[in-house]
């Protein structure tokens, strides 16, 4: 089986408009959770997000397509760009047929289908424009790094709520691992912002009224976050034979389902995702020097997650540092697999530990080194990105250093 | 509390979870009436829109018994009730 190395990595989120900036604020522990800008105040409950502050659609897209691009998709074109740009690979036609793009997204166009069901009910508009229905779809992504790039592979879309992005990365790092595939760009994006979206997250109760403490004491919720990342992925060969600059390889993936309920979490379910993504990268717990947790910031989320850590880890997690940089990019649903992959490698390119922010103290339930507030300079070899989602669904990536 | 508003609380526990009323009491707990944290989310969301009342998060998460939940909704009513003489 091949080695599949990550070469080029593209990010938009609240934490800036591109990699970079996300790598600087991730090393300096800055939040990028704000007071909601895209909604009316008192539309609902909470009043802070993680939000792409600085981002205008027309800095990116000729005004033409923002008429069937929702900005989920443009979230996604965006960070597709920035990845590619970053890989620098030459793109043969025979390369852009054996590319893959797999993309994973939670909301898809629900942003645009609000405005729409507005017009509809509220404004009594009784025509829909033709570009509707391309707007909403959730591979509308996917189909837009395709034909912008010119990528002719296998290219789909993979919806499980907060676990998409990483079901997506996984997909396409065994395609490259098999031989099914030369090349793959896979991530995430997600655009939530918008009445009725927010609506339905205050009717869960699980968003927080000040930010988002993931592990903390006195932690109430997540905070809402958008955004996407992407990332290059190519077989380890080809990248050294062609001197590509390697953020790190990408070594296993874990999947499993709680088989349990539609929203509460069971430890055992994420414990079998762990130690799947450690069987699939062939290495002993023990190797693991960190993990970018789900970490959602919730009551019943962090616990469960604590408690699957320790059942897999045993005495090594005193040894193991675990941080959630939800802390600072807010939760970004579909695309926060692919961020907090991009954040995880990053940290071990870089050798810098993203911290977990806003942490006030520790909860006894969540007994963990959570890296509090601060980064820490410390080289690591290998790392895991948790990522569980609604409906029971868990997904985790492992990473090593090169 | 009177008995009439515990009857209608219990009214839209019963509604809402479709379980035969005479299964519910205000003694009855959550864990005996087999009720999540989603279902009892649920069973707020259900009471704020038949009471018109806004419950907050915080009290949201605390409640495990049918008692506890009428309780809530009777201090959310009179404080109503006070605000608006």
């Amino acid at each position: 089986m091949r080695r599949v190395a990550v070469t080029g990595i593209g990010v938009i989120s609240a934490l800036g408009p591109d990699r970079e900036s996300f790598a600087a604020a991730l090393a300096a522990g800055t939040s990028g959770i704000r007071p909601m800008q895209s909604v009316e105040p008192g539309t609902v409950r909470f009043s802070n997000a993680a939000e792409a502050l600085g981002y205008r659609v027309l800095d990116h897209f000729e005004e033409k397509d923002t008429l069937f691009l929702d900005r989920f998709a443009q979230f996604a074109a965006v960070a597709a760009r920035e990845a590619i740009r970053d890989a620098a690979l030459e793109w043969s036609a025979d390369l852009r047929a054996r590319t893959a793009i797999v993309t994973g997204t939670s909301a898809g166009g629900q942003t645009s289908q609000d405005e729409n069901m507005r017009d509809l009910y509220e404004r009594k508009q009784t025509r829909f424009s033709p570009f509707t229905i391309p707007k909403i779809m959730s591979n509308a992504g996917a189909s837009r790094i395709s034909f912008e790039q010119g990528i002719s592979g296998p290219v789909y879309t993979i919806s499980t709520a907060c676990a998409s992005a990483t079901h997506a990365i996984g997909q396409a790092f065994w395609m490259i691992r098999s031989g099914a595939v030369e090349c793959a760009i896979a991530g995430g994006s997600d655009a939530p912002f918008s009445p009725g979206m927010l609506k339905a997250w205050e009717g869960m109760r699980v968003v927080s009224p000040d930010t988002c403490r993931p592990f903390s004491k006195d932690r109430k919720g997540l905070i809402l976050g958008e955004g996407a990342a992407m990332l290059v992925m190519e077989p380890l060969e080809h990248a050294q034979a062609r001197g590509a600059h390697i953020y790190g390889e990408i070594a296993g993936l874990g999947m499993s389902s709680d088989a349990h309920h539609i929203t509460q979490p069971l430890p055992e379910g994420a414990s079998r995702a762990l130690a799947a993504a450690l069987a699939d990268a062939r290495i002993a717990p023990e190797a693991i020097g960190y993990i970018n947790a789900h970490g959602t910031g919730t009551p019943a989320n962090d616990p469960t997650e604590s408690a699957a850590i320790r059942s897999v880890f045993g005495a090594h997690e005193s040894k193991l540092m675990v941080s959630s940089t939800k802390s600072m990019h807010g939760h970004a649903l579909g695309a926060a697999g692919a961020i907090e992959a991009a954040a995880t490698l990053l940290a071990l390119s870089r050798g810098v530990i993203p911290p977990t922010a806003n942490y006030l103290g520790p909860d006894p339930a969540c007994d963990l080194d959570v890296v509090p507030n601060t980064s820490r300079a410390v080289g690591v070899e290998w790392a895991l990105s948790n990522s569980f989602a609604f409906g029971g669904l868990n997904a985790v990536l492992a990473f090593r250093r090169l | 509390m009177p008995e009439d508003f515990q009857a209608r609380v219990i009214g839209v526990i019963a509604q809402t979870q479709r379980i035969p009323i005479e299964t519910v009491s205000i003694d009855s707990t959550f864990e005996e009436l087999k009720i999540d944290s989603l279902d009892g989310i649920n069973l707020i969301f259900a009471l704020e829109n038949e009471f018109n009342v806004d419950i907050p998060d915080e009290d949201a998460r605390d409640v495990k018994s049918v008692r506890q939940m009428a309780q809530g909704v009777a201090r959310l009513l009179a404080a109503k009730a006070q605000g608006a003489a």
